[in-house]
């Protein structure tokens, strides 16, 4: 069979979500930042919410997705974002509210908004990006730096006695009663990838029925701010990463009430 | 037995050359060119004629959404 016979309209298994627009998006080679817009915009385009959703960008590498997801967006202050959505979900009960937040984002300065738009049992979903570095501003240590990394501002790696340990910010999510579902997940694999798009869409629902506040962490790679390539930044990621930040759900709040 | 037979198509000017789906292809099919494109990476493209099986692999790990994927059943002899 020819390869034209095989490019047909009606043959068609995957291509990118209508909602991710044509805009080049501006990160590097390999960046997991993609994978998950496409994530994003496939389950809200799923569960048919497009005209609902309001999604908030932080500040960091992922501002711009404002320019690459068609859905209605919100640029939040350094680390505000889950203050704004708070704001925009109980003003607008009936639509969609996600934030989108990096590490430096969100367990840095946006730790107390965080924890508690969290603890409020905010009916958001905020999806945490974690790829221990601040990437965007050239790669220095992040809350969630792994000991021994070496960044631009730790070039001999973290160490305890003048750092104090990685943050890890789900496991603190999971203690708060506020949360529906708390989850680590990841993109490196198209396992995974499947995981991690299940999960988004189980905050997206957990949002939309009142359940409480979700947050789905995606452990993630930064190549060009670990200085790799992005084939080397996920094996690096799975050796070291995840030891320290295992995948899995945490809490979940609807298994519990089943039990 | 029925085979499936696949086609990708990349849109080589979105591609950056990440090489995650040259990894990801359980069968080998994708290379990175020796060309670039007008922003000078690397792109994608498929080397290998009648082996895709359309499993959508590359696809899923593309961070650019440069794939596209198709897919048929045949009946082979």
């Amino acid at each position: 069979m020819d390869i034209i016979d095989i490019i047909k309209p009606e043959n068609l298994v995957y291509k990118k979500p209508d909602l991710l627009n044509d805009n080049d998006m501006h990160y590097c080679p390999g960046c997991s930042h993609g994978v998950v817009h496409k994530l994003v915009a496939e389950v809200i385009d799923e569960m048919g919410l497009t005209d609902k959703a309001v999604g908030i960008s932080p500040v960091g590498c992922a501002v711009f997705i404002y320019n690459y997801i068609d859905i209605d967006w919100q640029e939040a202050a350094h680390g505000r974002a889950p203050a704004l959505a708070s704001a925009i979900k109980r003003l607008w009960p009936s639509r969609l509210v996600f934030t989108y937040q990096g590490d430096g984002d969100l367990a840095c300065i946006g730790t107390a908004e965080t924890i508690h738009a969290l603890n409020r049992g905010e009916n958001i979903t905020i999806i945490f990006i974690n790829n221990a570095i601040y990437g965007m501003t050239g790669g220095q240590m992040a809350p969630t730096t792994l000991m021994g990394m070496a960044t631009a501002t730790c070039p001999t790696g973290r160490q305890v006695e003048l750092h104090g340990y990685p943050l890890k910010m789900t496991e603190i999510a999971a203690q708060l009663e506020g949360t529906a579902y708390v989850t680590r997940q990841s993109v490196h694999t198209v396992g995974a990838i499947r995981k991690a798009k299940r999960a988004i869409k189980k905050a997206f629902e957990n949002s939309m029925n009142g359940a409480g506040s979700n947050l789905v962490e995606i452990v993630s790679t930064c190549s060009a701010g670990w200085k790799m390539t992005p084939v080397e930044a996920n094996k690096w990621m799975v050796e070291n990463m995840f030891p320290y930040y295992p995948l899995g759900d945490l809490k979940d709040k609807s298994k519990e009430l089943n039990k | 037995m029925a085979k499936m037979k696949g086609a990708i198509v990349v849109n080589t000017e979105r591609c950056k050359g990440c090489n995650l789906c040259v990894v990801a292809c359980p069968l080998d099919v994708i290379s990175l060119a020796k060309e670039v494109n007008l922003r000078g990476y690397n792109y994608a493209q498929p080397i290998l004629k009648d082996t895709c099986n359309g499993c959508s692999t590359c696809a899923t790990v593309c961070p650019d959404g440069c794939i596209t994927v198709y897919r048929v059943k045949t009946e082979s002899k």
